[in-house]
């Protein structure tokens, strides 16, 4: 039996450049996008308003995001922060998409019709965090049993089993 | 009345083999497939081993008896022994030594073919008696692989009949001559492949094997009525390879009393050695291509053994 | 290992011809190695029409808890998240921390994490190729992975003391040296398998039954690769070229010249056999990683007991035996992480399984999911 094919992809230099190369193609292609681009421990990040997100992320997807990396949501007390994470094989670099959505009204447009990838991850999302994704095919619960109350890892769950780790330090 | 006590011997003597021959094949194939494996196998329980499986038995004997509620408590009962017997019956046709073998009778090919086509039924109420849908599916799998591989077995050996020209197991042991080895080697392979599919084992155990997934047909049995479907395993192993090995492989060879006997049963062992190797080296069919290999690729095969077999008898 | 047939339904297709859909529940324990996922199937006599996975049988709140430990005590909250790559799980939170602390990893360190790292993916990739095997029948195909990859977990107990969790890749470098004698042993072991590895593709991939029960099973299109978010092997085998090492290169692996197996049907044989080349590929990785390693510490100077990152977030993955695995970590200036995401390769595979398995029997399916190779610690989290 023969070997399976190796296909050997080009390096690039080092990440510095990439990133350079990335912004030029960003402000060149959708200059909108230029002001709200940054790069920050050495990786890129575009952060949006939640209206312009969907766009946003089609845009990206043109651009040459074709990989869906995670969505994922940290809670800052007033608001909840969006972290999506993309990916591109022609910069050869990933960025995160940030948006953020207000606590009390935690809802954001889905983006499983850009990326099928992203199904899972925004249930996820919705059950631990309780963020709603409007135009979702499925969503519900996926790792909490379906008549679990409460979404954990938010900052203020509180659960009668979780006991508080004493700040010794 | 002296037939009666003979018979009723024989059958004692039948189900005794039968314990013993899952007791070797028990030890035998641990250790095979054990040495495969880059292990040792048993070797704790008594000299290499030797004991292991009976105090698995002993195990075995004192677990709980334990039937489904759901189950149908006679048929659950009584398919274990269903399976059992007609292998029993069938080793009392296989010829052990030269001119003698248990019942000889004037079609003992026939029998040693025909009476294990009874375990179907074992198996199938078997699958039945678990009050599990999916056990009875895997139930009929089972029935459905043993009824066909019984095709191309029944042709192989059928092939040896047209040449011996008789269907007396002594005579056909008695007429093997060397050319046999050449002509037969398909019908010799046809007949082992369809064998191990007629046992469940090796390559086509599926339908146990599912149940690895989904409940089986045996897997609502425990102790000693698994132990039971067990021994007919190896009881139809220990019958399939010492009958392969009389009549296409030769058998005693012509030699008298203890010493054809021996010769015989060195080459029973040796198939099942060949028998327990494959099952430890390959992976197991799917039903649908265990199917379409009996029908489509062994029948034809076996077909053509016959004719050739036929081709030969006329010219002899 | 219980079915429970839930109901029977009675369906319409699109004729309208009433069609008796069998819903059939694959529990969540099951004697394949594969680990807590309960499957459920619906079946149109024997052919799967729908295939559901239902996951959180392991979710233990390892997300949660990392909140409430210091950057160090998470360490070996990773080594159980994907605890068949232990040191691959370490390494991906490690560089997230590295990368938000701004921590500079000796050199030495580097190459010993390069070389644990795929030892480990040798190991973890036994344990797929083998849990192929069981599931098919193969077991010796099984057993004589597993002597493999015991060869490796013998390394690693020589290294770190432990079998399966080692919690040796700590941010700033690793735990400890690497003990006398380890790279000759590591050497030997490294020599000795690209010839078992053979042996193994050849018992197992080249068997005529194991092709028939894996080949034109359960196939991946490199578009719904690429859209599913799919990476590593199950990638690869549908002929999509992606790996981090190459790709997005970190750690010393520029330096280091290997090859990247890829398919070209996106079956399960396909799937199965690039886990076994990158594995052959991996023992030169290993090798030139030996040769290379200089002397030199393994553990950043100057690094404080209570690491404290300023305020900020970052992410970092690396290439596990899975796919991408990524860390996010979100800081507030405090000894804690504020938040810590992993990014399994493991559930976002596992999407795929109600798209493969459609149109396959249930005995396929269990040979999908193994080829899927999931381990549930990263699933669930």
């Amino acid at each position: 039996m023969s070997d399976l094919s190796a296909i050997p992809v080009p390096v690039p230099a080092d990440a510095g450049s990439s990133l350079e190369v990335l912004r030029e193609a960003l402000c060149s292609v959708h200059p909108d996008l230029c002001p709200l681009f940054s790069i920050e421990f050495a990786d890129s990040v575009l952060m949006v308003s939640r209206a312009q997100l969907h766009a946003t992320a089609a845009k990206l997807k043109e651009l040459g995001f074709e990989r869906f990396g995670f969505v994922t949501a940290v809670d800052f007390g007033d608001d909840f922060e969006l972290v999506y994470r993309l990916q591109s094989t022609r910069f050869g670099v990933g960025m995160s998409l940030k948006t953020e959505v207000p606590r009390d009204e935690p809802a954001i447009e889905t983006i499983t019709d850009l990326w099928p990838a992203a199904n899972w991850h925004e249930r996820e999302v919705y059950d631990l965090m309780g963020i709603e994704f409007i135009g979702h095919p499925d969503l519900r619960r996926i790792l909490l049993p379906d008549d679990w109350v409460g979404h954990p890892l938010r900052k203020d769950y509180h659960d009668d089993d979780v006991i508080p780790r004493p700040d010794y330090i | 009345m002296t037939s009666t006590l003979i018979g009723l011997l024989f059958g004692l003597l039948a189900g005794l083999a039968i314990a013993l021959a899952a007791l070797f094949g028990v030890w035998w194939e641990r250790k095979v497939s054990g040495r495969i494996q880059l292990r040792f196998g048993p070797q704790q329980a008594g000299p290499a081993g030797l004991f292991q499986t009976l105090a698995d038995t002993v195990k075995l004997v004192l677990k709980e008896d334990v039937t489904p509620a759901a189950a149908d408590r006679t048929i659950f009962k009584w398919a274990p022994l269903l399976v059992f017997t007609p292998v029993a019956l069938s080793l009392l046709a296989v010829p052990f030594a030269t001119g003698f073998a248990p019942l000889d009778t004037g079609v003992g090919m026939l029998l040693f073919l025909a009476v294990p086509s009874v375990s179907v039924l074992g198996v199938l109420l078997g699958g039945w008696a678990s009050a599990n849908t999916y056990g009875t599916l895997g139930g009929m799998r089972g029935a459905a692989q043993m009824v066909s591989y019984e095709v191309p077995r029944t042709l192989s050996v059928l092939s040896l009949v047209v040449v011996a020209g008789s269907m007396r197991p002594t005579i056909v042991m008695g007429a093997w001559r060397w050319w046999w080895l050449p002509l037969f080697a398909a019908g010799f392979l046809i007949y082992l492949i369809s064998s191990i599919a007629e046992m469940n084992r090796g390559p086509f155990d599926l339908p146990e094997a599912e149940s690895e997934l989904v409940a089986g047909y045996f897997a609502d049995y425990t102790g000693i009525r698994w132990a039971i479907f067990m021994m007919s395993e190896y009881g139809a192993m220990l019958a399939a390879s010492t009958f392969g090995a009389a009549v296409f492989l030769g058998g005693t060879n012509g030699l008298p009393g203890a010493l054809g006997v021996i010769v015989l049963l060195l080459k029973a062992v040796a198939i099942t050695t060949v028998v327990i190797w494959v099952k430890w080296t390959f992976p197991r069919f799917r039903q649908d291509q265990l199917m379409a290999f009996a029908w489509k690729v062994l029948t034809p095969l076996a077909l053509l053994q016959l004719l050739v077999a036929g081709i030969v008898a006329i010219w002899l | 290992m219980t079915i429970e047939i839930e109901s029977r339904r009675s369906v319409t297709d699109e004729a309208g011809r009433g069609v008796d859909e069998l819903v059939v529940n694959i529990g969540p324990s099951h004697p394949s190695t594969h680990g807590v996922c309960r499957v459920i199937a619906h079946l149109d006599g024997e052919v799967v029409v729908k295939a559901e996975p239902v996951i959180g049988y392991l979710h233990r709140g390892i997300e949660k808890m990392a909140e409430n430990r210091t950057y160090l005590q998470v360490v070996p909250l990773t080594d159980r998240l994907d605890y068949v790559g232990s040191m691959y799980a370490n390494w991906a939170y490690c560089r997230a921390v590295e990368r938000l602390a701004d921590i500079r990893v000796p050199e030495r360190a580097e190459y010993i994490r390069v070389i644990v790292c795929e030892l480990q993916r040798i190991a973890s990739h036994m344990m797929g190729v083998g849990a192929s095997g069981a599931d098919t029948g193969a077991f010796t195909a099984f057993v004589y992975a597993f002597d493999i990859r015991e060869r490796i977990v013998e390394l690693f107990e020589l290294l770190c003391g432990a079998r399966l969790t080692y919690n040796y890749v700590r941010p700033g470098g690793v735990s400890a040296d690497l003990p006398d004698g380890w790279i000759e042993a590591c050497r030997a072991v490294v020599r000795a398998a690209p010839a078992r590895l053979r042996e193994l593709d050849d018992l197992f991939f080249g068997n005529y039954i194991a092709a028939g029960r894996m080949r034109g099973i359960g196939v991946l299109s490199a578009e719904d690769a690429v859209a599913w978010g799919a990476t590593g092997p199950v990638a690869r085998g549908s002929g999509v070229p992606f790996d981090l090492r190459k790709d997005d290169p970190y750690s010393v692996y520029p330096r280091l010249d290997f090859d990247v197996p890829v398919g070209e049907s996106g079956d399960a044989f396909d799937r199965g056999r690039v886990k076994l080349f990158e594995s052959i590929e991996s023992c030169r990785i290993i090798e030139q990683a030996l040769d290379q390693i200089e002397a030199g510490p393994v553990k950043a100077s100057g690094l404080p007991r209570l690491i404290r990152p300023r305020p900020g977030d970052a992410y970092d993955h690396i290439e596990s035996a899975r796919g991408s695995l990524g860390v996010y970590l979100v800081s507030d200036g405090s000894p804690r992480p504020y938040r810590m995401k992993v990014r399994s390769p493991a559930f976002c595979n596992l999407q795929l399984l109600g798209r493969l398995a459609v149109g396959h029997t249930v005995s396929d399916l269990v040979v999908i999911l193994g080829s899927l190779d999931p381990v549930f610690g990263e699933v669930d989290r």
